[in-house]
């Protein structure tokens, strides 16, 4: 049984859907009981990351989840939910996440070439960096939906891919039980499901 | 770098897709989920639902299909017609669309535009706009291209990026249905005028128009089109195929 994080934050149809698909066991829920009991646990997360992360901490599921992840149950953020696993945030200000992975994310404004659109969104192929289980289905190059403006880095130790957008951004990153997609893999047809495939067999 | 977007759209009333279409192979065309289904799989990159319905009663079967097109197909999804007000936007986004496509209800209320990106972000607000030449203008047109509003095209959609619209469709009524190639006198100033997503539509023919297209205008990020797609006379498959060989850079 897979808990996909309910905090108010975004639409969790679709990942739920695609899990679904796949055949995979989910429970959509906010409960800290049932996330405990779950075999993995998915933080999706769409919006700004100061009112995400505030919401985490309010119903205290940040510290469900931070504990959950020491015990060693795998952890899947996606888009604003693998933002969250960093240690810090510059987006609008500075905030700190649940610091499950070292290092920050920041604008890709002022980063890559000005006449590039802000968000990055559309699909984009993956760079693979390292060999990892969550790529047991898909290949280097395969393409993805992405939709942000703000990106991961200094997660050297964490990073597996990453997309070419001008410079180089943070598209997967995983170090042992967690990991996360800074694209949508529930929006990314047949290679997004292989994705979440691949970590269901995790 | 991101490739070329191709966007099939259906017109859906009373849970069917109108306008026709003709597929082998496929049990019922004009099933919406069995096409989203099989444009999904043939490659497309996102899906365009167009809500022509007017009642009530049509518009619930309506979200039902997105719905299930929702838990089926895993690609972006788009939904316009009939978007008027922020419970539009809460009620197909909650059946699993992405992205809500507004036209004749945000010309008639702008501020549509900026409550909606503030409460779901730019992202999920596309601008859909129906332009016209009039006595050497540019004009908007609203209620399905049907009445003039008098309103200059590239500045209304200025103001519409302005609001937060995070993606504009620009439908050519000069060119749609001509299949003679897409607007691309109107294209090039309205992917001049703002540095969102520029999605064009309206007078794809054949492949070599979406070659014209992409090589005319490197900054369009997508290419639009219905009943080409639905009449098979241009197969995305091909198309995605013959868009690399001319180094387009696409999802295959």
């Amino acid at each position: 049984m897979i808990a996909i994080v309910d905090y108010g934050v975004g639409n969790l149809f679709s990942v739920k859907s695609s899990f679904n698909y796949i055949g995979a066991e989910v429970i959509v829920t906010g409960n800290a009981e049932e996330i405990r009991k779950a075999d993995k646990i998915l933080l999706p997360g769409v919006g700004a990351f100061e009112d995400a992360i505030a919401k985490l901490r309010s119903t205290g599921l940040d510290k469900v989840i931070i504990e959950e992840a020491k015990n060693g149950k795998p952890i899947m953020g996606i888009c604003l939910g693998m933002q969250l696993l960093f240690e810090k945030s510059y987006e609008f200000g500075e905030h700190e996440g649940l610091g499950l992975l070292s290092g920050s994310v920041v604008p890709m404004k002022g980063v890559i070439k000005e006449d590039l659109k802000i968000p990055h969104i559309g699909y984009n192929a993956l760079i693979f960096k390292k060999n990892h289980p969550l790529f047991k289905y898909i290949k280097d190059g395969d393409y993805v939906y992405f939709v942000h403006s703000f990106y991961a880095k200094d997660c050297e130790d964490s990073l597996l891919a990453t997309t070419e957008y001008d410079k180089e951004l943070t598209a997967i990153v995983g170090k042992d039980n967690v990991m996360g997609c800074q694209f949508h893999p529930e929006k990314s047809g047949e290679i997004g499901l292989n994705i979440l495939k691949a970590f269901c067999e995790m | 770098m991101i490739t070329k977007r191709i966007i099939p759209c259906l017109d859906v009333k009373n849970g069917r897709v109108v306008k026709g279409v003709n597929f082998e192979g496929l049990s019922d065309v004009s099933c919406p989920v069995e096409l989203a289904k099989y444009y999904s799989s043939c490659g497309a990159d996102e899906l365009v639902f167009y809500d022509i319905t007017a009642s009530f009663e049509e518009r619930r079967l309506f979200t039902d299909i997105l719905t299930r097109v929702a838990q089926n197909v895993f690609i972006p999804l788009t939904v316009g017609g009939g978007i008027n007000t922020l419970d539009d936007f809460d009620r197909v986004l909650k059946c699993g669309a992405d992205k809500v496509s507004v036209n004749s209800g945000a010309i008639k209320n702008p501020q549509l535009i900026k409550e909606a990106s503030l409460k779901y972000g730019s992202q999920c607000v596309v601008l859909s706009v129906d332009v016209k030449r009039v006595d050497g203008e540019f004009l908007v047109f609203s209620k399905g291209g049907r009445e003039n509003t008098g309103i200059e095209a590239i500045s209304w959609i200025k103001q519409g990026v302005e609001l937060g619209a995070g993606e504009i469709v620009v439908n050519s009524i000069d060119t749609d249905g001509v299949k003679n190639g897409f607007d691309i006198e109107l294209l090039k100033l309205v992917c001049e005028a703002v540095s969102v997503p520029v999605i064009a539509s309206g007078g794809a023919g054949s492949i070599d128009h979406f070659i014209e297209l992409f090589n005319e205008i490197p900054d369009i990020d997508a290419g639009l089109a219905a009943s080409i797609f639905h009449f098979g006379e241009v197969e995305i498959k091909e198309l995605k195929k013959q868009l690399k060989e001319n180094n387009i850079r696409v999802r295959i």
